[in-house]
């Protein structure tokens, strides 16, 4: 599903991803750690389109197309979703408003009408039960002033409405709470299935022993420098990064 | 001269404006020519005017036009129907297009004409008591040359029962709309006006002023929505006088013509409320200049004032927000805010805030943004699956709509975001 291959990245022509590869197949969950700075954000937004990076080197492949070829909206109707590290507050433009122009836009990619005014209503409260939110958090402005907890809440509540392929989840434990990490977790793992793939970005092993990966990798100066199972992630939390920098995977 | 050409054509029209018979009123509008008569229209030399270009008004002679003629359908688009209305067409009252059966007994809407006859003393001591001549040549043109317009009066302790909606409607090309409104609201009373300007053809020349006299805690919320055409040369002024405990709600859209500009001014007496709302959405070379002012004159005023701007291609906008507060105007409680989003790199907006205060306890403060949309919320959009161009009209949009969000008026906040979507489609909503 997804495949990059030897990806070089700057940004204003300062090396930041410096030969990644990484191959995600329909159905894994692979979790990303590595220390600050090492260019996970940079991967996530590289995958979904974020201008401002220049690729010098490599390849993307999703689903058989060239994914750095796409704009990103493209990337999105096409099934990429990011969960971002820091969610941008919208004022003036309520949630439920963007849960729907996005749905319709998605529909429409795939050729569907747009999604009955009942229906959606119907989708979006299951869903915001799912996550245990406030229905109240429908009507407020996307983000706007949600406290560090919710705005990642609300990022997974849209990734449930829109069904993504691949979802990308950047950081998103970090700031929540032990009963929020248990509650979004669910709501990822209720996700889960034979074809979505997810990428997980996170500091702590203990996001992971709730939502199980299939592969662990080790991201440090711009690079995969160890991939392994879920017990890699353990040995992570008990001997930190450094045994691993300088190594290739 | 600037309006050397106005002057010479006065002359030739003086007969046909009302209250010859009335020697005040000849002499009020005899004083006028006079000032006006020494520079014509006001010039980029004077400060208040410096970002403002009047040319336009001396390359055509706009002139008055009796034409009472009005593609209805056309027109219903802008009118509001649970309310009630007045219809100037081309600057002359239409009693046939006007709907004013609504009205209780002690609130009295006519014609400025007809007022001029029934109560020419009642008139007499009221107009010139909000602004004069002295103020800048706009008004004094609009003082000789206004040819009819709407006095509202409401006695004390009386409510409109509806708003009521003043069309003020172009239909001729090159037309000259001088009007002159007066609204009167005496102690206690309250009253919600709604001003519509729009025409049907391209080019032509608004001069419209509002005196607007508020009795003690009395209360008018006044919205004006200037639709005017492609072309429109547009002076709009609004000049308050607040009586004690009154409080007075202004909100200004200003989305059409091709030069535009209004007046806003308040004088506050002791405990009055003003609260100055703004919209400015100008594109191509629409030039559209605001211009407000509050005076605090006497103690525990309270005064609210929010602008916003969206300028596209070459516009421009200019808000110039005055408050004033006087020696005796302790306590007073001022806040003045504007924010402005540059869509366009060619696109520009002066903004002068100013604040003069003479008085030792007062809470004043003001705020000045100038920017573009936020790159990441682009972004953020459109990796929700929006395209590039509905992510900045979405941004675009949810910008501007926290001023027409204000509006209380329900019929009146669909057609303003009917004209909002028109004018950045986002997805429906
Ligand atoms: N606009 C920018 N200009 C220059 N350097 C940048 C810019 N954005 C990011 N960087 C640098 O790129 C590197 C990788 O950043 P990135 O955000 O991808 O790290 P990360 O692995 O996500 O870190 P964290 O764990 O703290 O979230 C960092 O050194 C960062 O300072
Ligand atoms: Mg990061």
């Amino acid at each position: 599903m997804l495949s990059i291959k030897n990806l070089h990245v700057t940004i204003n022509d300062k090396p930041i991803l410096k030969g990644l590869t990484l191959d995600i197949n329909p159905g894994e969950v692979h979790a990303i750690m590595g220390p600050n700075g090492a260019g996970k954000s940079t991967l996530s937004h590289v995958l979904s389109g974020k201008a401002g990076y220049t690729v010098t080197e490599g390849s993307v492949m999703y689903n058989g197309k060239d994914l750095l070829e796409l704009a990103p909206e493209i990337r999105a109707r096409e099934g990429v979703f990011l969960a971002f590290q820091y969610p941008v507050e919208i004022p003036g433009v309520s949630n439920i408003y963007l849960l729907k122009a996005a749905l319709n836009a998605m529909r429409k990619h795939q050729g569907l009408p747009e999604v009955d005014a009942m229906d959606f209503l119907t989708i979006v409260k299951s869903k915001v039960k799912l996550l245990q939110m406030d229905e109240k958090f429908l009507y407020r402005a996307v983000n706007e002033g949600f406290s560090g907890g919710e705005k990642k809440r609300n990022e997974i509540l849209q990734a449930a409405i829109l069904e993504p392929k691949l979802c990308i989840l950047d950081e998103t434990d970090s700031g929540l709470d032990i009963d929020a990490l248990r509650i979004v977790s669910e709501g990822v793992n209720s996700l889960r299935n034979a074809e979505r793939s997810f990428l997980m970005i996170t500091h702590y092993q203990r996001l992971l022993d709730y939502i199980k990966p299939d592969v662990v990798h080790v991201l440090a100066d711009g690079k995969i420098v160890k991939s392994g199972g879920p017990e890699l992630a353990l040995e992570l939390e008990e001997r930190g990064y450094s045994w691993l920098e300088g190594q290739a995977a | 001269m600037s309006g050397a050409a106005y002057l010479t054509d006065y002359s030739g029209l003086a007969a046909s404006l009302p209250g010859l018979d009335l020697p005040w009123l000849q002499g009020f509008r005899q004083q006028a020519l006079q000032v006006f008569g020494v520079s014509g229209f006001p010039g980029n030399r004077e400060e208040e005017w410096r970002y403002t270009n009047l040319s336009a008004l001396n390359k055509t002679l706009f002139a008055p036009s009796a034409s009472q003629t009005v593609d209805e359908d056309w027109l219903n688009q802008y009118r509001l129907d649970d309310a009630s209305s007045v219809v100037l067409v081309n600057g002359q009252f239409s009693a046939s297009l006007s709907r004013l059966q609504d009205l209780s007994g002690q609130v009295s809407v006519s014609s400025l004409k007809q007022a001029l006859q029934d109560r020419p003393a009642w008139l007499e001591s009221r107009l010139g008591q909000a602004v004069t001549s002295a103020e800048h040549n706009l008004v004094a043109f609009n003082n000789a040359w206004f040819a009819d317009g709407v006095v509202i009066e409401a006695a004390a302790n009386q409510q409109l029962a509806k708003p009521l909606q003043i069309l003020h409607v172009v239909t001729q090309t090159d037309a000259l709309s001088a009007t002159r409104n007066l609204v009167v609201l005496n102690e206690q009373a309250e009253a919600e006006v709604i001003e519509t300007f729009v025409g049907s053809v391209d080019s032509y020349f608004t001069a419209s002023v509002n005196e607007c006299l508020l009795g003690n805690n009395a209360g008018l919320t006044l919205y004006k929505v200037q639709l005017e055409a492609e072309k429109a040369q547009h002076f709009g002024g609004t000049y308050v006088k607040q009586g004690r405990d009154s409080r007075f709600n202004h909100h200004n859209f200003a989305l059409g013509s091709g030069l535009a500009r209004s007046d806003i001014h308040s004088d506050l007496d002791t405990a009055a409320e003003c609260s100055l709302n703004g919209l400015f959405v100008a594109s191509k070379r629409q030039h559209i200049d605001n211009h407000t002012r509050i005076n605090h004159l006497k103690p525990h005023g309270i005064s609210r004032e929010f602008y916003k701007g969206v300028l596209d291609n070459k516009a421009r906008g200019v808000f110039q927000g005055r408050v004033v507060v006087a020696e005796d105007a302790q306590r007073t409680d001022s806040e003045m805010n504007n924010r402005n989003l540059l869509l366009s790199a060619d696109a520009e907006v002066d903004t002068k805030p100013q604040l003069e205060i003479y008085a030792d306890d007062v809470k004043c403060s003001h705020g000045v943004t100038v920017g573009q949309l936020e790159e990441k919320s682009v972004f953020y959009l459109q990796s929700r699956g929006l395209d590039e161009e509905a992510a900045r009209n979405i941004l675009t949009f949810a910008f501007a709509n926290e001023m027409v969000d204000k509006v209380e008026n329900a019929e009146l906040k669909a057609l303003l975001l009917k004209e909002l979507l028109e004018r950045f489609p986002a997805i429906s909503l």
